[in-house]
């Protein structure tokens, strides 16, 4: 198990900057229908009140 | 006054790519974030106006993600392949890392694990913030991020101090100790 060792601002900067490429993919992809229709469904609900 | 409820689709993005972070499935993430809207639509009246809109869902979005499964104590593997699954192999010794091996790498490490990274490392929360969103105080946030991050570098048989990204090919000399075993 890895320890609380201290680590280079080099390392950190490295994996925080892979973090965000693998982050960045998923957040760049386009958001599906299904949550667009989600919350029209429930504005639509909330109007109706 | 607005809704704050408007800016919901505003933070879906970043709502899907925490989930598959921690679901490391592309259904399953999707089926989170459902369930985070919906939990979120019902209790909007809880959300303070004014703080941080992402981190409140956030927030909701971890608890019921760690809450469903201590329920099934399940361990979801990767049925889509969206971090194509297969076995770790050593990284190219090309001076640069190919994102398939840090995401196989990132994909071995625990949930806890690889939920304080995408709080600090990608989306840049301190961590008082994360340690908030994840219920614990600021320097077991610390801590879990700083082992979190040496476990990585021992999955990708980095030396701590040496350097990843564009730099010569001997920085990314295999170490003799093997960080194959699961954690």
């Amino acid at each position: 198990m890895a320890q609380d060792k201290p680590q280079s601002p080099q390392l950190r900067r490295d994996i925080d900057e892979n973090l965000k490429r693998v982050y960045d993919e998923i957040l760049a992809q386009d958001v599906p229908d299904r949550f667009k229709q989600l919350l029209d469904q429930l504005k639509a609900k909330e109007a109706g009140k | 006054m607005s809704d704050p409820r408007d800016q919901l689709p505003d933070h879906i993005p970043a709502l899907r790519a925490f989930a598959v972070s921690l679901t490391r499935n592309m259904t399953e993430a999707d089926d989170l974030v459902q369930d985070t809207i919906l939990k979120a639509w019902s209790k909007f009246d809880r959300f303070t106006p004014g703080t941080d809109l992402r981190a409140w869902l956030f927030t909701i979005l971890r608890n019921t993600f760690f809450s469903a499964r201590r329920k099934t104590r399940r361990e979801v593997a990767d049925p889509d392949g969206i971090h194509a699954g297969g076995l770790f192999e050593a990284p190219a010794h090309d001076g640069r890392l190919a994102m398939g091996d840090f995401r196989r790498a990132f994909d071995q490490l625990s949930a806890e694990h690889r939920e304080v990274l995408i709080l600090v490392g990608a989306n840049g929360y301190s961590y008082e913030e994360a340690g908030e969103m994840m219920g614990v105080a600021t320097g077991t946030a610390k801590s879990r991020a700083n082992r979190a991050r040496a476990r990585l570098a021992e999955l990708l048989k980095l030396e701590a101090g040496e350097a990843m990204l564009e730099t010569s090919a001997a920085t990314l000399a295999v170490m003799g100790q093997s960080g194959h075993q699961a954690a």
